[in-house]
């Protein structure tokens, strides 16, 4: 089929892709939104996917082109092939929507969080635990006599799984950014 | 011209500069300072509403009926509140409107003052886009962008919101050819290999039928006479949703009448058999389908739309194209022809063989009655007796709207206002004086239900005040009619509540008002006291009081497809499946 030149949206889009769109199962999608940083914005975006019963795995969202004032909101959402065309839709049609990029089907892309982990314990516990802090490379950015805060970035499955082991080991306290992604490649 | 002025000032300007003559508003605290440049000048028209819904409804009509974008203005808090009502209706049905609401000044802003409500929160979501404008400089460019964006792309209502302080400050005007809009212009040209496959469609279909709808009539005139040239040259039936009556001429020699829900039986069964369906401008709302899963099973479909999340969000089409109605049909037609204007002319003439078969069941027959007004009876009557004039038709929300859509005959776009998406009851009062406002020498008829004419009937000061010679044509069957026929066929005729109770004396109600008011209950008084309305020079509102259990029929079931399609009373015992029973 043709592609489509619209200026808003990415390369697949809702009234061309060829996917079908009947197929039921749950697909999990990251979305970059390229969007004006203006007042409004993020609360229009989750009010799309509230409004309209769409999920939200996880949401970014930072000024990226000071000068451009423009922002990217990285959005991890689920739905069958049907649903993830029409959320792409749906934030295409924004008026503050600049680009909707679904990077899960525009090619590979690289995906990464940022967590911070507090765990508490003492004698064998903390040693196992900056011991495994070492193998996920995580680096500790505070610790006092009972207590580590660990950092650690990767993709959301290798901070679920150091979440994991962490627990038993006197995990407090996490904090995560949510999903940042870029396409591979130029 | 000095471009330094107030805040105020510039939303006069801006307005002027737009090309706007009548704005639809409600004064109140956050507003003052625009009210007074209102006063100072004579170029813009305002009408002074009874209710904010009231100037929202009147201002679709107005934009409905015209082309042009309805404007309003109401202060903040409950004037805001108020309008959001009519602010969901615009965005349903796809009306430009442009509505600017006052606020409580900025430095206020967040501390609960009085009259302050989140008006951009709250209209975040019934609204095409919105702002709150911080800074008077920044005001008469948000004013233009708004304005393009409620007109450009799938039309809707847009708002802004102007704390009291912006007002009031200073500030540099900027004209609409200096505002930025660079960054809001959705493609209008349809993509070429999908109007090549659209046109094989064409050449090869056995059992075509256009479907189309609003977006025929908001893509502008250039739209309607494109649609008429195709569907006449190709001679394929063409039916059209509620939204889209007008598009082409009922009388035109291809119209097989509305289809969905109330819609005709013919239009419904060639969307269910035919082979080919060509949507135009339509967006497969729930009214029309019926049953997905059954949907007009052996078709292959497309769909011509100007917005993307309209295209492959219910049904699933072959061929989709993303462009506005007038360009990709001027190419189709251009293609169409360079290719020799072929059609399957054979295969065609036996569809429409068939298609007569269907028309032959008469399926809008009802059994006429001496002695009660049947509906359908006043609406064919009012039909008769005022077509071939300047006429424009709005309604309200009931059995009346359907009855409307079935008897009423439009032959131009533009002259037919119901409330399509939302269904709001109290919409057709105030639209007919949107509409009486921008066509004053036209005739003007409100076809209602006493139970949604009683929402906002207020209004009728407003027709008054400034003579607006609305005709509103009572189909007073003392029940919620719609509702009651719901219940009948759906809760065992339990009828919760349903009954319009307490009804003023419509009469006396018009009287009080200072409009005429006009009774009938007899089918032999009827024509002459239509006629009465017709040549009174001022409002009416006109009571006839009609059969009270009458229902609207066709009817296709909630949940069920096309083909099981109700006819009239006998069939309608059980009909609605527990599955149906959860739809609206
Ligand atoms: C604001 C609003 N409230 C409730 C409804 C639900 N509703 C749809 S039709 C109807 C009855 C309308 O009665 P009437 O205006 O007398 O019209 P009829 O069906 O009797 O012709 C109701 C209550 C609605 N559409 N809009
Ligand atoms: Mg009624």
């Amino acid at each position: 089929m043709a592609a489509l030149n619209i200026k808003k949206g990415s390369s697949s889009h809702s009234a061309y892709d060829l996917r079908d769109p009947h197929a039921q199962a749950v697909e999990r999608h990251t979305l970059a939104v390229i969007v004006d940083n203006e007042a409004g914005v993020l609360a229009r975006v989750i009010g799309l996917f509230s409004g309209r019963g769409y999920n939200i795995d996880s949401l970014t969202v930072a000024e990226t082109d000071h000068a451009g004032h423009l922002s990217r909101i990285t959005v991890v959402t689920r739905g069958t092939p049907a649903v993830i065309e029409q959320i792409k839709a749906q934030l295409g049609r924004l008026v503050q929507v600049r680009e909707v990029h679904d990077l899960t089907v525009e090619g590979p892309a690289v995906e990464r969080e940022l967590a911070l982990f507090k765990v508490a314990g003492t004698g064998d516990k903390r040693i196992e635990a900056l011991r495994l802090a070492e193998i996920f490379r995580a680096s500790v950015v505070d610790s006092t006599l009972e207590s580590f805060v660990f950092e650690i970035t990767g993709t959301s499955e290798k901070i679920d799984a150091f979440a994991d082991l962490m627990r038993p080991l006197g995990l407090r306290d996490v904090a995560r950014t949510g999903v940042a992604a870029l396409a591979r490649g130029v | 011209m000095s471009r330094q002025m107030t805040g105020a000032k510039m939303v006069i300007q801006a307005l002027k500069d737009q090309g706007v003559d009548t704005v639809f508003g409600y004064p109140g605290g956050a507003v003052l300072p625009i009210y007074d440049e209102i006063f100072q000048q004579n170029e813009i028209r305002h009408i002074l509403v009874r209710h904010e819904q009231g100037a929202v409804h009147m201002a679709e009509g107005y934009a409905r009926s015209t082309g042009r974008p309805g404007v309003v203005l109401v202060t903040s808090g409950p004037g805001a509140t108020n309008a959001v009502t009519g602010l969901t209706d615009a965005l349903m049905d796809s009306i430009p409107i442009v509505v600017l609401t006052g606020q409580v000044p900025t430095f206020m802003i967040g501390t609960d003052g009085f009259q302050e409500a989140d008006t951009v929160g709250i209209t975040r979501p019934c609204t095409k886009h919105n702002w709150l404008v911080k800074d008077t400089d920044r005001l008469a460019e948000t004013i233009h962008q708004a304005f393009h964006i409620a007109t450009h792309g799938r039309p809707g209502p847009v708002l802004i919101d102007i704390p009291k302080d912006v007002q009031f400050a200073t500030g540099t005007y900027v004209p609409p050819r200096e505002a930025r809009v660079d960054h809001y212009q959705p493609r209008v040209r349809g993509d070429r290999a999908q109007i090549e496959r659209l046109v094989e469609m064409i050449e090869t279909a056995e059992r075509p039928v256009f479907y189309t709808g609003g977006g025929v009539i908001n893509s502008g005139p250039a739209a309607s006479q494109l649609l008429r040239e195709l569907v006449d040259a190709t001679g394929f039936p063409i039916t059209s949703t509620l939204m889209g009556l007008g598009a082409y001429p009922a009388s035109g020699k291809n119209w097989i009448g509305m289809l969905g829900m109330h819609g005709l039986y013919e239009a419904n069964l060639a969307m269910h058999g035919c082979d080919v369906m060509i949507n135009v401008g339509a967006r497969f709302d729930d009214r029309i389908p019926g049953r997905i899963k059954d949907f007009s099973p052996g078709s292959r479909k497309a769909h011509i739309d100007i917005d993307p999340s309209s295209i492959n969000k219910v049904i699933h089409v072959e061929v989709p194209i993303l462009g506005d109605v007038a360009h990709v049909l001027e190419d189709v037609l251009k293609l169409w022809k360079a290719r020799g204007s072929r059609v399957n002319g054979e295969a065609v003439a036996k569809w429409w063989a068939q298609i007569g078969a269907w028309k032959a069941v008469d399926c809008l027959r009802y059994r006429p009655s001496d002695n009660a007004i049947k509906p359908q009876y006043a609406v064919q009557r009012l039909e008769a007796l005022t077509r071939g004039m300047n006429r424009y038709i709005t309604t309200e929300v009931g059995q009346h709207q359907m009855w409307a859509a079935q008897f009423l005959t439009f032959d131009e776009p533009n002259r037919w206002m119901t409330s399509g998406g939302l269904g709001t009851m109290g919409y057709g009062l105030p639209a007919s004086i949107g509409v009486q406002i921008a066509h004053p020498d036209a005739l003007v008829i409100n076809v209602a239900g006493e139970a949604s004419w009683l929402m906002n009937m207020q209004e009728m000061g407003t027709a008054v005040q400034f003579r607006a010679p609305v005709k509103q044509f009572i189909l007073n069957n003392e029940r919620l009619g719609m509702v009651r026929q719901w219940q009948e066929l759906l809760h065992g005729e339990r009828y919760s509540h349903s009954w319009s109770e307490s009804l003023p004396d419509f009469v006396k109600l018009a009287e009080a008002f200072g409009a005429r008011g006009i009774r009938c209950d007899r089918p032999a008084d009827l024509d002459d006291a239509i006629m009465e309305m017709i040549s009174h020079d001022g409002p009416v509102i006109f009571d006839c009081l009609v059969e009270k259990h009458e229902n609207c029929f066709p009817m296709i079931p909630s949940g069920k497809p096309h083909n099981e399609m109700l006819l009239g009373e006998a069939e309608t015992q059980g009909v609605i499946g527990e599955k149906g029973a959860v739809l609206v």
